[in-house]
């Protein structure tokens, strides 16, 4: 559903670059010192977007607890022990133990790892995928543009999640066939918007001021086209993230990711479904855990949209 | 507006062609030899190597990728997507037997949705950062950011289980039909609230707006009258994705309620390895999908005369 909100981004991220673009194109030409100014002029202005701040807090925390897993997990996540089967919270496991009597907390912290891993190499796929297609159909236009947005067409004529559910139940389970899945229907969301993306920033005067002084096709690409497509996939790939961390545990819910032991939160949720009732912490955590980090990157997503966005400015 | 209709059915043609291809090829990603498995099933034992070319070729799996698809889509195009391997019945009817259920469920999330969204959506454009607006806001925001599962199983605990006051799963009463709609509507209600409250901050901003309210309309007017109006048409399509993704996000919460719909279905084939359902799932949804969104745009080109004049012409 994250992908529905993803989706309204880029008609306003689009307009933002617009007002950024003057900046940019003298930014080029600008020595060094005066383009880390100019990120610190967006730093400042992205600091007093409170809930974007907030938004920013709760993702690098939950990063910070995936990186340093090892040294702040207070046990290790597979061990398992049978005298401690299903406990509730102690002071030796604050929240409780599972099933195999496996420490609870240590299994989010290190699910982390495998939560956020999965959806970033995921997420960059389909970031990297969307944006050369898109780009390279809007820059080049004619019999390519139409067949790869046809292409587009089929894959966006299906809900987000089934074909990847369809495409994965049908390869099998596990972790590299889920980040696939995604990411070969989920690079063409990227893609129609890009383009879009790359047609208004073709049109642009600067870009026909670059090729008539003869600047090469993939200078003009890389060097005038890209840099003014980046906010609207930055602002794209926020939203994504959190998205793709909802699809991809829902697949794991349903037995399709990360096989056990592995702390995958989804399939955490899913080993947790027989006991729900008698630990229902089993459940509740890695749900918390899932939905905070969605709601990071909406916020982060929100915020971000807002500054490329003059329309929503105040 | 019949013109309108047929054009969008024209476009809609080749994309279904796409997806019938899609659900093609991805019979052939399935691990194992169809022709083995089948030999398999006749003789009761291993088959030998003679067995199974037999089985390839009365399967029809020796010709060419091309002429396999042909002949699959002119079985396809008449609604046969082969049987299933765990019932033996033909998928398509398997498939239409289920999909009220998961149409009941869709409409019943999407009606539950735009019964919030709309009003709190108005509410909080209306009452720009009022009190009201902030609160709506970040419930709405972390709607959006809950896995629909996740708040199913909250949903059970407190109401099924420890209230008693719902059933904790299966189909029958609307007391059945409850959480799951909560469960599935919740998230699409986040949605449409917060692209309702945008589209109308803008649509109020416009110059007719002004006009409307220095000729001295009543603000409620002017809000439902000339804003609101204008702000739907996004809200519109939007509600349209969202029950065509909610026909697909029924796919989780399906299974945690045991409700018997298609998702459900999907995702018990899923286990089973039954490709035909999973191939016709594909081609249903899509199908399913590609309807919405027509009519969709049947209903933005009613709101809109502008784009019924312009497919017109």
């Amino acid at each position: 559903m994250n992908v529905n909100v993803a989706n309204r981004a880029p008609v306003g991220a689009g307009n933002g670059i617009v007002a950024s673009k003057r900046e940019r194109t003298q930014g080029a030409t600008l020595s060094g010192t005066a383009r880390a100014g100019h990120s610190l002029h967006w730093a400042r202005r992205f600091a007093r977007e409170k809930s974007g701040m907030a938004g920013l807090l709760i993702l690098a925390t939950l990063a910070f607890l995936a990186i340093a897993a090892p040294w702040v997990a207070p046990h290790d996540p597979v061990t398992v022990d049978p005298r401690a089967m299903l406990a509730s919270s102690s002071q030796q496991h604050p929240l409780g133990t599972d099933n195999l009597g496996r420490d609870l907390l240590s299994r989010l912290i290190w699910g982390g790892r495998w939560s956020l891993g999965i959806a970033l190499v995921a997420g960059l796929i389909i970031a990297g995928i969307g944006t050369l297609v898109g780009i390279v159909s809007g820059f080049v236009g004619g019999r390519l543009d139409e067949v790869l947005m046809r292409i587009v067409d089929v894959l966006l004529a299906f809900p987000s999640l089934v074909l990847a559910l369809a495409i994965v139940g049908t390869v099998g389970p596990g972790t590299i066939n889920v980040m696939l899945g995604m990411a070969a229907v989920w690079w063409a969301d990227y893609a129609r918007v890009v383009r879009a993306a790359t047609l208004r920033a073709r049109a642009d005067t600067y870009v026909e001021a670059a090729q008539s002084c003869g600047c090469p096709p993939w200078r003009v690409l890389t060097r005038h086209v890209f840099p003014n497509v980046l906010p609207t996939v930055i602002v794209l790939a926020t939203f994504g993230f959190g998205g793709l961390i909802l699809a991809l545990s829902g697949l794991g819910f349903l037995g399709l990711g990360a096989q056990p032991p592995i702390p995958e939160w989804g399939t955490m949720l899913d080993d947790g479904r027989p006991f729900f009732q008698r630990a229902p912490q089993l459940m509740v955590y890695p749900g918390l855990a899932i939905a905070f980090s969605a709601l990071g990157c909406n916020l982060v997503g929100d915020a971000l949209r807002d500054l490329l966005d003059p329309r929503l400015r105040r | 507006m019949s013109t309108f209709v047929l054009r969008r059915l024209l476009y809609l043609a080749p994309v279904w062609v796409g997806i019938s291809f899609l659900a093609f090829v991805l019979a052939t990603l399935a691990p194992g030899d169809p022709a083995r498995m089948s030999a398999q099933e006749l003789a009761g034992r291993p088959p030998t190597p003679v067995e199974i070319a037999a089985e390839r070729e009365r399967l029809g799996l020796n010709a060419p990728f091309p002429v396999r698809y042909v002949r699959w889509l002119a079985n396809a195009a008449r609604g046969d997507f082969g049987l299933s391997y765990r019932s033996g019945q033909p998928v398509t009817a398997a498939l239409l037997q289920r999909l009220p259920s998961t149409l009941q469920l869709a409409a019943a999330a999407t009606l539950l949705a735009m019964i919030l969204a709309l009003p709190l959506g108005v509410l909080g454009a209306i009452r720009r950062n009022s009190p009201v607006d902030h609160v709506t806001r970040a419930v709405a925001m972390a709607g959006a950011s809950m896995p629909s599962y996740w708040l199913a199983y909250l949903l059970i605990l407190v109401f099924s289980v420890r209230l008693h006051w719902l059933p904790v799963s299966g189909r029958g009463t609307w007391q059945h039909l409850v959480l799951p709609a909560v469960a599935l509507g919740l998230g699409s209600a986040a949605v449409l609230m917060r692209l309702t409250r945008a589209e109308l901050l803008e649509t109020l901003n416009q110059d007719y707006v002004q006009t409307g309210r220095a000729k001295g309309l009543s603000e409620g007017r002017v809000v439902v009258g000339h804003a609101l109006r204008n702000a739907l048409i996004p809200v519109v399509t939007m509600t349209g994705i969202q029950f065509g993704s909610l026909l697909g996000g029924a796919a989780i919460v399906e299974t945690v309620f045991a409700w018997p719909g298609i998702g459900k279905f999907l995702v018990d084939s899923i286990s089973a390895r039954d490709y035909p359902v999973i191939q016709g799932f594909v081609i249903v949804a899509g199908t399913a999908f590609l309807l919405v969104n027509l009519a969709v745009d049947v209903a933005y080109a009613w709101l809109d005369p502008r784009i019924r004049l312009a497919a017109a012409s």
